[in-house]
């Protein structure tokens, strides 16, 4: 997982993982179910630099779009609302 | 109008209308020394000059909304452009001007539609388009902001005035890394008639932001 292989309209999950450190995947979408949106290049990696390491190798970034009723299952608003989240590549699973 | 005095309290009371100004010396608190001692290290380790620290603190400041709202009339006006804004927001900025080397992230503008409509927020700390619109507002970085943005958006939204029909898709961006989200907001009805510069004085910060749509303009 750690080539950048994904592309717009993938389907992926989230992985449903807690571990400690400085990590930018929010719990909210932890396990949840999206599409790849764009792919935006590589940067990197910021729970490396945070202890500061040098964040190489680079990790791609994606924008993962979800449905906000995958995300909160009693979400109030309509089924056509969703939420962008950028995240890592190592923190998706194609499915 | 009269004139005279005019202060809207009775006279006689505790309060002194014309007591001298409080200081408003910051307090010396951790987090301000530990800044202290950290900038004065770099710099005696030739990290970085005072002079470069100087320059990236003016360069944050003299950003204001005026940036954005610059960028947004452009974009209404020029198709061309509007199309390298979408595609390339730091090209399109720097084609006008904007020095976008200070900050090591890459700004993405998002399009308001008819049938979209999106926000932004920053669930983990206060991430936001500083180079175009300069510093963030309280509430951005406020708990109660960053939470219920992306939970309840709509709730958020119509507090602020912005109540959406149900087959506007609402868009919430999470900046959760290295991107930096700037919203392109509907041009108003009502404004084909304005020049760029006036178009500008039209867009507010907070419609970049996503919180408010612009209002039609009068006639």
């Amino acid at each position: 997982m750690s080539t950048g292989q994904l592309a717009p309209g993938d389907q992926v999950a989230v992985l449903d993982v807690d571990v400690p450190g400085h990590i930018r995947t929010p719990f909210y979408v932890r396990g949840k179910r999206g599409v790849i949106e764009r792919a935006v290049g590589r940067f990197r990696n910021p729970e490396e630099l945070a202890y500061g390491r040098s964040g190489e190798p680079k990790r791609m970034l994606y924008r993962v779009r979800f449905a906000q009723d995958e995300v909160w299952p009693d979400y109030e608003g309509p089924g056509v609302d969703t939420i962008d989240v950028d995240l890592y590549e190592h923190w998706l699973r194609k499915v | 109008m009269h004139i005279g005095h005019d202060h809207p309290h009775a006279h006689g009371e505790a309060h002194d209308p014309h007591a001298p100004q409080r200081d408003h010396d910051d307090t010396l608190d951790y987090y301000r020394k530990l800044e202290i001692a950290v900038r004065e290290l770099l710099i005696e380790k030739n990290v970085l000059s005072a002079d470069e620290i100087r320059r990236t603190v003016e360069s944050y400041d003299s950003r204001t909304p005026e940036g954005g709202a610059r960028v947004v009339a452009r974009a209404w006006v020029d198709p061309a452009f509007k199309a390298l804004l979408l595609q390339d927001a730091t090209a399109a900025c720097e084609s006008l001007g904007f020095d976008m080397n200070v900050f090591d992230v890459k700004l993405t503008v998002v399009e308001n539609t008819p049938k979209v409509h999106n926000v932004i927020v920053c669930t983990l700390c206060s991430c936001y388009p500083r180079m175009l619109l300069g510093m963030p507002p309280a509430w951005y970085k406020s708990r109660a902001y960053r939470s219920r943005l992306v939970r309840e958006p709509r709730a958020v939204l119509r507090e602020f005035g912005t109540v959406l029909p149900d087959d506007v898709s609402v868009r919430v961006h999470d900046s959760t890394a290295d991107l930096r989200y700037i919203v392109l907001p509907m041009r108003p009805e009502g404004s084909e008639h304005l020049s760029e510069a006036q178009l500008a004085q039209l867009v507010s910060r907070d419609s970049m932001v996503g919180v408010t749509a612009l209002p039609p303009v009068k006639s």
